[in-house]
Formats: C-alpha cells, sequence, structure tokens
C-alpha cells in the first residue's frame, strides 16, 4: 500500500546517487516539482529516462544531477533548443553527458516491456535510421512465424519512476485523466514509485477516461499543489505556454540559468 | 478568387501545404509547419480533417495554434485520448494513419529527414531534439508530406544522420527496410513543390510558387536539382486563405 510522505521525503528515501529514475508526464502532467526536489538535495550521477526532456531534464542536467540521458526527443516543445542538454552534449557543461537515444515508439516500447516484466518489446522500426546504429539498446529480431526482419528494444526498469496525477485519496489510490501519455507503463515499470498529486481527498470521484492506480501499485505519494507547473494539470491549472518561451532566454546563458535555479529552486 | 495582396513565403508555403489535406483524412501531425498548415486546412476547405498528435489525442479540434503536441486544448477538443503505448503501436504502427506530415531541419535528395544532429553524433557541432514520433510516422503513415525551408544548409547532398527515412538511397530501399507505408509523396517549401520521381524516387522539382525563379531554388539547393519537364506555378493565395492564416496567427498560443 501508498504511503503518505512529503516530497521532501520521498525523494529522500526513494532515490540515491547512481540510480535510474524516470520522470514521465507528456506535455501534460510534468512532475516539476520532483526534479526541483532532485536538485536541491543534490543528487548526483542519475541516469534520466524521459520520453521528452523539456525544462526540467533541462534543469536537472544544467545542475550536473545527470550523468546520462535516456530519451526520444529533447527540445523545448514549439520554442526550440534545450540549451542546459544542448551545452552538456556539446560543451560537457557541467559534465559529460552520455545519452541513449531512441524514438518515441522504442522508449514507449521499452517502457511497455519493463511494465511486462520482460526483458525486451518488439516493433517495426528503426531499420535505415543512424538510430539503429548507435543504440546498444536496440537490435534485429526475426519473427519466429513470418521471418519478418524486427527490431527487439530492450526493456527499462528504473530504480524510481516519478509521476504527477491530479488526485490520491488517503489509502494513496491514485488517479489521473486528460493527456496521460506513458505514465502507467513508467509507473509500472518501476522498482518503486512516487507519484506526487495535486490533492488528497476522501474519496476519488470516477471520471471520463481517467486512469486509476491502485494503492497496492504505488510505493509512495505526496502532496504537491501545482506540482506540474509551468505544465498544467487539466482541471486544475493551464501550461504556462509564456514561461516555456521565457525559458529560452533564460536558458541559454550559464550564468543566467543559475542565477534563476538559485532565485526559484533552491 | 486569387488575391493581389501581399504574401510572405512563410504564409505562401503553408498555405501550399494546407491545400494538400482533405476532410476525412487521418493526419498524423508533427508540431510546428505542419501544425499549423494543418489547423490552416481545417479552417478553409478541410474542416473534417481529422487531426491526430503524438500526445495521444485523436480528432483534435483546437481554436488556437497550439505550442506543443500537448497542449491542454488539443485533449479538451479531441474526441478522446489514447496513451502513448496505444497511438504508435495500435494506431499508426499497423497503418492506420492516412497522412504523417512531417518538418524537419535536414532532408537530402532521397527525402530522408534529419532532426538529430549537425557534424558527427559523438561530437555534434549542433544537437537538435531527435527523433521523437518522426521515424515511425514516417515509416508506418500511408504517405508522408514533408514540410520545410528551402536554402543549403537544409537541403543538402549527404545528411549527417538520418533520424527518419524517405526512400533511402533509392527505389528499393523502403521494401528492404520492411517500412510499410509508401513513403513520402511531397516536399512543401517557401520556394515550390518537390515530388519524387516515380522511378528514382530523387526528389524533382514540379511547381514553383509564384514570383520564384527556378534558379533560386536550385540556388538553394545543396545537391543539383532535377526540375520537372512541365514545371508549374503553384496558385496564388487567396483573400480566404490569408484571412485565415492570419487570424490563426494572430489568436496567439
Amino acid at each position: 500500500m501508498a504511503e503518505v510522505v512529503s516530497l521532501q521525503e520521498g525523494i529522500h528515501d526513494l532515490l540515491k546517487d547512481g540510480d535510474t529514475v524516470a520522470l514521465e508526464g507528456f506535455t501534460h502532467l510534468i512532475p516539476m516539482a520532483a526534479g526541483h526536489e532532485i536538485i536541491r538535495q543534490r543528487k548526483r550521477d542519475l541516469t534520466l529516462i524521459r520520453l521528452t526532456p523539456d525544462l526540467i531534464s533541462d534543469q536537472l542536467i544544467g545542475m550536473g544531477c545527470v550523468s546520462k540521458l535516456v530519451f526520444s526527443w529533447g527540445g523545448n516543445p514549439g520554442v526550440g533548443s534545450l540549451h542546459r542538454f544542448r551545452d552538456a552534449v556539446e560543451h560537457s557543461w557541467p559534465q559529460p553527458l552520455e545519452i541513449d537515444e531512441h524514438s518515441h515508439a522504442g522508449l514507449t516500447n521499452r517502457y511497455v516491456a519493463g511494465a511486462s516484466g520482460l526483458p525486451f518489446a518488439v516493433m517495426r522500426g528503426y531499420r535505415g535510421t543512424g538510430l539503429d546504429e548507435y543504440s546498444t539498446t536496440v537490435a534485429p529480431i526475426t519473427c519466429p512465424f513470418t521471418g519478418e526482419e524486427l527490431r527487439a528494444v530492450a526493456a527499462v526498469n528504473p530504480d524510481l519512476s516519478v509521476i504527477h496525477a491530479q488526485r490520491a485519496d488517503r489509502k494513496g489510490n491514485v488517479q489521473l485523466w486528460g493527456i496521460t501519455g506513458i505514465q502507467k507503463e513508467a509507473l509500472l515499470a518501476g522498482r518503486k514509485s512516487l507519484v506526487t498529486v495535486e490533492e488528497i481527498v476522501e474519496e476519488l470521484d470516477s471520471r471520463h477516461g481517467d486512469v486509476i492506480l491502485p494503492s497496492w501499485l504505488v510505493t509512495a505519494v505526496a502532496m504537491v499543489p501545482g506540482g506540474s507547473r509551468p505544465s498544467y494539470a487539466a482541471g486544475y491549472y493551464q501550461r504556462d505556454n509564456d514561461f516555456y518561451i521565457a525559458w529560452d532566454s533564460i536558458s541559454r546563458d550559464r550564468e543566467t540559468f543559475l542565477a534563476w535555479i538559485n532565485e526559484n529552486v533552491l | 478568387m486569387q488575391s493581389s495582396e501581399t504574401y510572405t513565403s512563410d504564409e505562401m508555403m503553408s498555405i501550399a501545404a494546407a491545400r494538400q489535406l482533405s476532410n476525412n483524412q487521418v493526419c498524423f501531425i508533427g508540431i510546428g509547419l505542419p501544425s499549423k498548415a494543418a489547423n490552416l486546412a481545417r479552417r478553409l476547405h478541410a474542416p473534417d480533417l481529422i487531426m491526430i498528435y503524438e500526445s495521444g489525442t485523436l480528432g483534435a479540434k483546437p481554436t488556437r495554434l497550439p505550442l506543443s503536441i500537448g497542449d491542454g486544448e488539443l485533449g479538451e477538443t479531441a474526441d478522446t485520448i489514447v496513451s502513448v503505448p496505444e497511438i504508435f503501436n495500435y494506431l499508426l504502427q499497423p497503418g492506420r494513419i492516412d497522412i504523417g506530415f512531417l518538418g524537419a531541419a535536414q532532408i537530402d535528395k532521397f527525402a530522408n529527414l534529419n532532426s538529430t544532429v549537425i557534424g558527427d553524433y559523438r561530437k555534434p557541432s549542433t544537437r537538435l531534439p531527435g527523433a521523437g514520433g518522426a521515424p515511425e510516422i514516417a515509416g508506418a503513415s500511408k504517405r508522408v508530406i514533408v514540410m520545410l525551408r528551402q536554402s543549403t544548409r537544409s537541403f543538402v547532398e549527404k545528411l549527417p544522420f538520418i533520424t527518419s527515412v524517405g526512400f533511402g538511397s533509392g527505389p528499393h530501399d523502403r521494401q528492404k527496410y520492411g517500412l510499410t507505408g509508401s513513403g513520402p509523396v511531397m516536399v512543401i517549401t517557401d520556394l515550390g513543390l518537390l515530388e519524387p520521381d516515380p522511378n528514382t524516387k530523387e526528389l524533382v522539382l514540379t511547381h514553383l510558387h509564384p514570383n520564384i525563379e527556378v534558379e533560386k531554388v536550385i540556388e538553394s539547393t545543396g545537391w543539383t536539382l532535377k526540375v520537372a519537364d512541365e514545371l508549374r506555378t503553384t496558385e496564388l493565395p487567396t483573400k480566404a486563405e490569408l484571412e485565415a492564416i492570419r487570424s490563426l496567427v494572430s489568436a496567439g498560443i
């Protein structure tokens, strides 16, 4: 059964230096506050898994928390580059960043394999691309029934999977809705999980199209209102598109970035 | 009705792209230029275009241009929202998407796309965002339409990295790689339209946008560009098209 904890306790108790951590949320419900707590606790040498690295990854990379990034699209959606990610890849600042790069479909299937307790997933893709050439977590596999050449992608099983959801109840049952992305698979692939939520309510009311993660699948729940900003939480607040645009100039320069983190995170 | 109004090359590109889309097509939309063109088509001749975004929003009907592929309005206006595994494994991979609509940083003469790096992969001079949904959209959509601005920096002889396969190195590679869709049918730029030669699959300039000289397109291409024998001119933007794109842009994000 999930334990209700503070965010500070959750990150402190469930994540240690050197761990593999997934932070998921596909544009919507990005666990920004949990990422900030990781920065505040100065976790180091993390392998970060995230389909769409986005601003929180940029901040974690820029603060030197991440030594390896597993990802499939590393940009500021609709705006442009993630400058801290680029600085790490192009100039090893603040430290070298190893990358394991996939397509969305590929990394998605890696989570599906992890959630399924299988060593790999099978898909049609990668052939003819540079990703096929460079990734060590993609390999050819032949269909035993048809002989078709397909691709196997290795499972991911994060030490800790972190997601943000709209609600939980006091027993730790979690409810999310709207664009729910890869969160269910990420949580189930994780050896442990931490869910931050907008609010903890007495009883969850069922909603059209919602995803319920029963308490017995979740390690810990922490209430963090606004925990997704400047991403959004449907039913609570909207995406702060202006901040995503502003991040381009905040993050472009190392000193400006560090000053912003000092002021807003630390 | 043609317009005597002035317009920008970007407006011409978006309008030319919007014209390629029609009602009831299921279109998997990349963010940026493709999203703008698809939303324009919905306001003009294709109100029933079925827009799919990789966030899992099926049949999104936004009133404004989304900044990201997962803006709130996409989910609020969608027919339904599916998970990311569902959109790639159940909808895209089996060939249920009519048109994959992609942008890219670079393209080569066989319409292969790069959105990963400029320079060496291990030591890139410019690290770009990467693949996202593009490789499988390019592989499994029934047809693919590509949009990008044309210059010798974007239209290159050899890509530093193939993120998404168009036709590989010629007419047989899609089959060799097991790609189930038929591949790119058109590349729309700010200067004109290119289409693959039916036999060689090499891109051929088939349309010039109004007031663009063919020499300009050749100079803006990093390989020796083939030009169709019957080179046609794109129709001028109409007043309605220009009004629609300007109201779309001015509505903000």
